[in-house]
């Protein structure tokens, strides 16, 4: 089988691999060479752990469950839906600075650019997500489940960071400043991340939002997360969030390559 | 000549604005040409196209024999396009800028890095190279963005208003750049608003207006439609000036206009600059003093006034 321009699929394959490592590790030298983007990127998720878990930690009972235990995976979640808003900021940037152009004239794999993008801005999630565990656990957040349902929350915080940045990634690659993709983030991540079950029982809230609240991924994945750190059965919740993710992959991974394409 | 660059009947919109009304262009292998016009005349759409970052509405292009939407992959391995704007990315290093251009090339690690080291060389780039190029001046960034475009050692080149917005200096250490890339056999397309950037660099010049082609030709040609060299005499006093101007009209094949008020004479010289002896013979014999006298060559500025019955600058 042969692929454009007469190479072997093989061929293709392994280019399209190289492109994306290639991509990722630009982006990662940014991380490198900006010691405050990293700073920046960690320092919040920190301060949120911290500020959230003194300031709210006493005022908001909620029956059965530490609250400090209860909002830590809100944390998390909230946390990595903002950073996902770099992921559109990142290419609107390069869009801006006309490396997209330069990018799409050369004979690499069309989808390396979002590839590398998303990949670095997953492991800068991962870095933040650990970041924040450790820094929880110092002010008296406690795990209550097996090791393995442990990893399977975290895990599913980073799916859905991953999941997040497309959304992010079309958006950023839809408009044509780095101003505009900033606060474009902020419109959708600040209504889906408050009114959801991060911070506070979606119960608490009045009878419309509770409607919106109740169907919200952010909800669905930080009670799943929640189920998971409390080690109870979450099978429902982490199925329902899984398919969230899925849902949206499905939609905006092509919706972003059709906006890289004709950027 | 083998044409390298086939375009026909292009059309492109953007929404309600017609870009390109039909844009028909050749460009034989090793030569430059020139696409020349003012601010929003549709030359970077036209790069853009040929570039396959943009598909066009209708009508055909092929660079190097390959279809812009067909074969748009196989095209981009074989083009280097430079845009508008420098494109580098600020937070690497010119070096790490051109060995990940040469990655996304599909070259191996050791052979980015040849190659990189050989256009910074040649684009006198070396003692920059391990600095971020958020440090760099504007000429150095156009001059790493230019390399950028070389590293794949591209067959045909794309180069929109490669030196906008440098200083003079730089301008024409760019230019001699260009020049030697030209002189290497690479078949160049480029886009500019500078007449002269034009005449210098380019063998053939499509001056382009509103999205149309409307004359094509060699500088030379081109020069030849606003008629050749004219004569610019002022004669002392400037009361003497009728009798300088019925001196001078047998020579001047009825193009002959006068200023009364500076006492100046500007006339067609049909035979050229030879023909300067014989002006003078004639305004010595009529007893006209010559205060200044000039052969004034007509420019691009001179034949896009012509074509357009607009002064470039004023659009631009
Ligand atoms: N993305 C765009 N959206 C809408 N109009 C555009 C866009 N790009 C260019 N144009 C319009 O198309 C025309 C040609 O533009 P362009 O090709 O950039 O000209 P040039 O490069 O000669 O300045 C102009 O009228 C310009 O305003
Ligand atoms: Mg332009």
């Amino acid at each position: 089988m042969t692929g454009p321009g007469g190479r072997s699929s093989r061929t293709v394959w392994s280019h399209t691999f190289s492109d994306a490592m290639v991509m990722t590790r630009r982006n990662l030298l940014h991380y490198v060479r900006v010691p405050s983007l990293v700073i920046f990127s960690t320092i919040t998720p920190v301060m949120f752990v911290v500020l959230f878990g003194f300031v709210f930690g006493g005022a908001i009972p909620i029956p059965g469950i530490k609250y400090l235990d209860y909002l830590m995976p809100g944390i998390f979640v909230q946390t990595v839906a903002f950073g996902s808003i770099q992921t559109g900021i990142g290419l609107a940037e390069d869009q801006q600075r006309g490396i997209i152009d330069r990018l799409r004239s050369l004979p690499m794999a069309r989808s390396a650019v979002l590839a590398g993008r998303t990949l670095s801005d997953c492991l800068r999630n991962l870095l933040v997500v650990v970041l924040m565990t450790v820094v929880g656990l110092l002010i008296g957040f406690r795990f209550h489940a097996r090791p393995s349902a442990i990893l399977g929350g975290l895990a599913l915080v980073v799916l859905f960071a991953f999941a997040f940045s497309f959304i992010s990634a079309a958006i950023g690659l839809s408009l044509d400043t780095v101003e505009a993709a900033q606060s474009a983030g902020f419109v959708w991540v600040f209504p889906l991340t408050f009114a959801s079950s991060a911070f506070v029982p979606v119960l608490t809230m009045p009878g419309w939002l509770q409607a919106f609240a109740k169907v919200n991924p952010v909800t669905i994945t930080v009670d799943a997360v929640r189920l998971l750190f409390q080690g109870q059965a979450a099978g429902t919740q982490v199925v329902r969030s899984v398919a969230w993710m899925a849902l949206i992959l499905v939609v905006f991974v092509p919706l972003s390559v059709w906006r890289y394409r004709r950027a | 000549m083998r044409a390298v660059i086939e375009v026909e009947a292009l059309r492109k919109s953007y929404g309600k604005v017609r870009a390109l009304e039909g844009v028909d262009l050749t460009v034989p292998e090793g030569t430059v040409l020139g696409l020349l016009g003012p601010n929003g005349a549709g030359k970077t759409t036209i790069v853009r196209i040929l570039t396959t970052l943009l598909e066009p509405d209708s009508g055909r292009a092929t660079v190097a024999g390959l279809d812009v939407v067909d074969d748009a992959r196989a095209l981009r391995g074989v083009i280097g396009l430079a845009g508008q704007f420098a494109a580098v990315d600020e937070t690497l290093t010119g070096r790490e800028n051109l060995v990940l251009v040469g990655r996304l090339y599909h070259l191996d690690r050791a052979e980015s890095r040849r190659r990189a080291e050989e256009v910074l060389a040649r684009f006198d780039l070396l003692d920059a190279a391990d600095r971020r190029v958020a440090g760099y001046s504007g000429g150095m960034r156009r001059r790493l963005d230019l390399g950028a475009s070389l590293v794949g050692r591209p067959r045909v080149l794309f180069l929109d208003e490669p030196t906008s917005g440098l200083d003079p200096r730089s301008r024409i250490g760019l230019w001699e750049l260009i020049g030697q890339l030209v002189k290497d056999g690479t078949t160049l397309l480029l886009t500019t608003q500078y007449l002269e950037e034009a005449d210098r660099l380019a063998d053939s010049i499509a001056v382009i207006d509103n999205g149309r082609v409307i004359a094509q030709g060699t500088a030379g040609e081109l020069k030849a439609r606003v008629g050749g060299e004219r004569l610019d005499v002022m004669v002392a006093p400037a009361s003497d000036v009728m009798a300088g101007a019925a001196a001078l009209a047998p020579m001047a094949g009825g193009d002959l206009h006068v200023d009364p008020a500076e006492g100046r004479i500007s006339l067609a010289l049909p035979g050229g600059p030879p023909t300067v002896a014989e002006a003078v013979r004639r305004l010595d014999a009529a007893g006209v003093a010559i205060a200044d006298l000039s052969v004034h060559r007509p420019t691009l500025d001179d034949v896009f006034l012509a074509l357009t019955g607009r002064v470039s600058e004023d659009v631009g």
